[in-house]
């Protein structure tokens, strides 16, 4: 081996390495993350942190119950409208993907989805809030929604690609009609993936802070109105951990415990339902 | 003709949705200028380019902001880049082939975990971490102006640092799946001219060029526009400062700390101002990154289609 190759395959070697440690590097804070909402997070919650209102300043105890309920709501908000909007426009990217029009839509979902949260947040001010001078549950649900679109459309739109083109064929062969074929037989094979992947459009949703500040704004109280300011998970996990009281930090924890572990769980099954898609292809 | 009739309606009636995403897009570009108009029209270009900001006097500068905003996610994309880069190639380039899914699951979970859980662990564990960092930095260093300032642990040096975890997922994934459309054809024909490893893929990382700066845009744009994190380990506080450990403030962060408390119109105006920018940014880096990865994405279909050599023909 002449000495150049040897240097060679040393400097490939030492690239190699550095590549795996590149990936050890990564993962360090994902289970330093985990491990600190676990320790932390899994002690803190227990049945009141579910059932409990918040106490007032200075007393410990108490729980989220209006703020779980509230971000129930408003995610029940963002689902009613961004999931058909988001899902037929899905549908339309995955039947005509081939036109201009098509490839429009898709770029600007794509952008969309890039597009910071804060400012989504902005938009629904202007739109719901600032014209009744009132912030509101509708207005944050309005906000994650538009948050939750650009998600659904493209999920829905890959996992109808993912259904073999068998089924459509036959379902044309049998004389059905284009939105027969598309809402009788493809939609619904792929159907159990769409779910999933709008469920975990729904937790990423509520999972967001930001474009909650200014829209829903967050309430120490219980309330169910829409036409109300409304509490939530993430907005009083924030408030909490810039408090100075320890019993809050507590239930912050608890907070983002829950967030994370829903998230864990949705993604997982998400995952399951994607291969279940990928398995029903190969023949 | 019934049925011709049924595919056209059809395909209007879902279109209609369709347009509904293009309309946002646009909704929010119209939303966003008209009301930060008054601020538009009293600062014009001074806006971008003085510090002052003052509700009381209703002086506003977003300079600060700016700054603040660019600095944390460029300190950000330099640490996050090398690290998602060596993870893309890593899963799809060296990885035992059972590690690969198990691997590419885990980096994307940093993508999941929202940017509040983010913020509770930078405030309790990471600001503290920095915080020592800082207090055992020798005094030598920090008369390097980079190094200046009080150990307060919040500040620019934290907010770049949990930016950085926030992005590497998103440049990784992208990047993952440029280097798996890059046809291996070009990794074969290095092998047969003899190439290391190293040599191979770097003739892929060559390749997919395009699409890798692609997906560090892509997260470039996601470092810009995050804020629950960011605001509350970064100190909030506006100043242009080369410092890694002042606290800082970000575009993003403003909006988020002050929104509510924007009294009068100009005030409100001049946030929504600030957020039209990071709209039009952000907006920007995103086109820029997408049409890189589909030119990439295009590039790949064309040779696969191309190469059957009548030699091969005639073999078969």
């Amino acid at each position: 081996m002449t000495a150049n190759l040897r240097r060679r395959k040393l400097f490939s070697r030492v690239f190699e390495i550095l590549c795996a440690l590149a990936v050890v590097v990564a993962l360090i804070p994902l289970a330093m993350i985990l491990f600190y909402v676990i320790k932390e997070g899994a002690g803190a919650l227990n049945w009141d942190f579910f059932t409990k209102m918040p106490k007032p300043v200075g007393e410990t105890g108490g729980g989220m119950a209006n703020a779980i309920v509230g971000t129930l709501i408003l995610i029940g908000i963002a689902a009613l409208f961004a999931i058909p909007v988001g899902g037929i426009c899905g549908v339309h990217l995955a039947e005509y993907p081939e036109t201009k029009f098509s490839s429009a839509v898709r770029f600007a979902a794509d952008v969309l989805n890039g597009v910071p949260s804060i400012v989504v947040g902005i938009f629904a001010y202007g739109l719901v809030v600032l014209p009744v001078k009132r912030f509101s549950a509708l207005a944050g649900g309005v906000a994650l929604g538009f948050l939750m679109i650009p998600i659904v459309v493209r999920t829905t739109e890959e996992l109808l690609r993912l259904v073999p083109g068998g089924l459509r064929e036959g379902a044309l062969a049998l004389g059905a009609t284009r939105s027969r074929a598309v809402f009788s037989v493809i939609v619904p094979a792929a159907l159990p993936g769409i779910l999933t992947g709008i469920l975990v459009a729904l937790a990423r949703v509520a999972g967001e802070t930001a474009p909650l500040l200014f829209t829903a704004l967050g309430n120490r109280f219980w309330s169910t109105s829409l036409t109300q300011p409304i509490a939530s998970l993430t907005v009083q996990v924030y408030t909490y951990a810039q408090s100075p009281y320890d019993d809050w930090h507590r239930q912050a924890w608890a907070g983002a415990f829950l967030l994370v572990m829903i998230i864990l769980i949705l993604s997982i099954a998400a995952r399951l339902a994607v291969r279940r898609l990928e398995r029903m292809n190969r023949p | 003709m019934r049925r011709s009739s049924d595919d056209r309606t059809f395909r209007l009636g879902t279109g209609a949705f369709a347009a509904f995403v293009l309309l946002l897009v646009a909704g929010i570009a119209f939303e966003l200028t008209r009301q930060s108009m008054l601020s538009i029209a009293k600062f014009g270009l001074k806006f971008w380019t003085t510090s002052t900001w003052n509700p009381v006097s209703g002086d506003f500068g977003a300079l600060p902001f700016i700054w603040g905003t660019l600095y944390s996610s460029i300190l950000a994309l330099l640490m996050a880049t090398p690290i998602a880069l060596g993870i893309a190639i890593f899963i799809s380039e060296l990885s035992p082939r059972m590690l690969r899914q198990p691997l590419a699951y885990l980096t994307d979970l940093l993508a999941a975990i929202p940017s509040i859980v983010y913020g509770l662990w930078g405030v309790f564990v990471m600001v503290p971490f920095v915080r020592t960092l800082e207090t055992v930095t020798p005094d030598a260093l920090k008369r390097i102006p980079l190094f200046s300032g009080p150990p307060l642990g919040v500040g620019m040096l934290s907010a770049a640092l949990i930016l950085a975890v926030m992005v590497i997922p998103f440049t990784s994934s992208v990047a993952r799946e440029i280097l798996k459309n890059v046809p291996s054809t070009q990794r074969e024909a290095a092998y047969a001219l003899g190439a290391t490893r190293w040599e191979a893929i770097k003739v892929a990382i060559g390749f997919g060029k395009s699409g890798i700066i692609g997906a560090v845009m892509l997260g470039f744009g996601r470092a810009l526009g995050e804020t629950i994190a960011v605001t509350m380990v970064i100190g909030n506080s506006p100043q242009v400062s080369a410092s890694l450990f002042k606290p800082q403030y970000t575009m993003a962060a403003v909006i988020a700390n002050e929104f509510t408390e924007a009294a009068d119109e100009l005030y409100l105006h001049a946030l929504i101002e600030i957020g039209l920018l990071l709209f039009i940014i952000t907006i920007a880096v995103n086109i820029i990154s997408r049409l890189l990865i589909w030119s990439m994405k295009r590039r790949v279909v064309a040779p696969d289609v191309a190469p059957v050599l009548p030699a091969e023909e005639a073999l078969a």
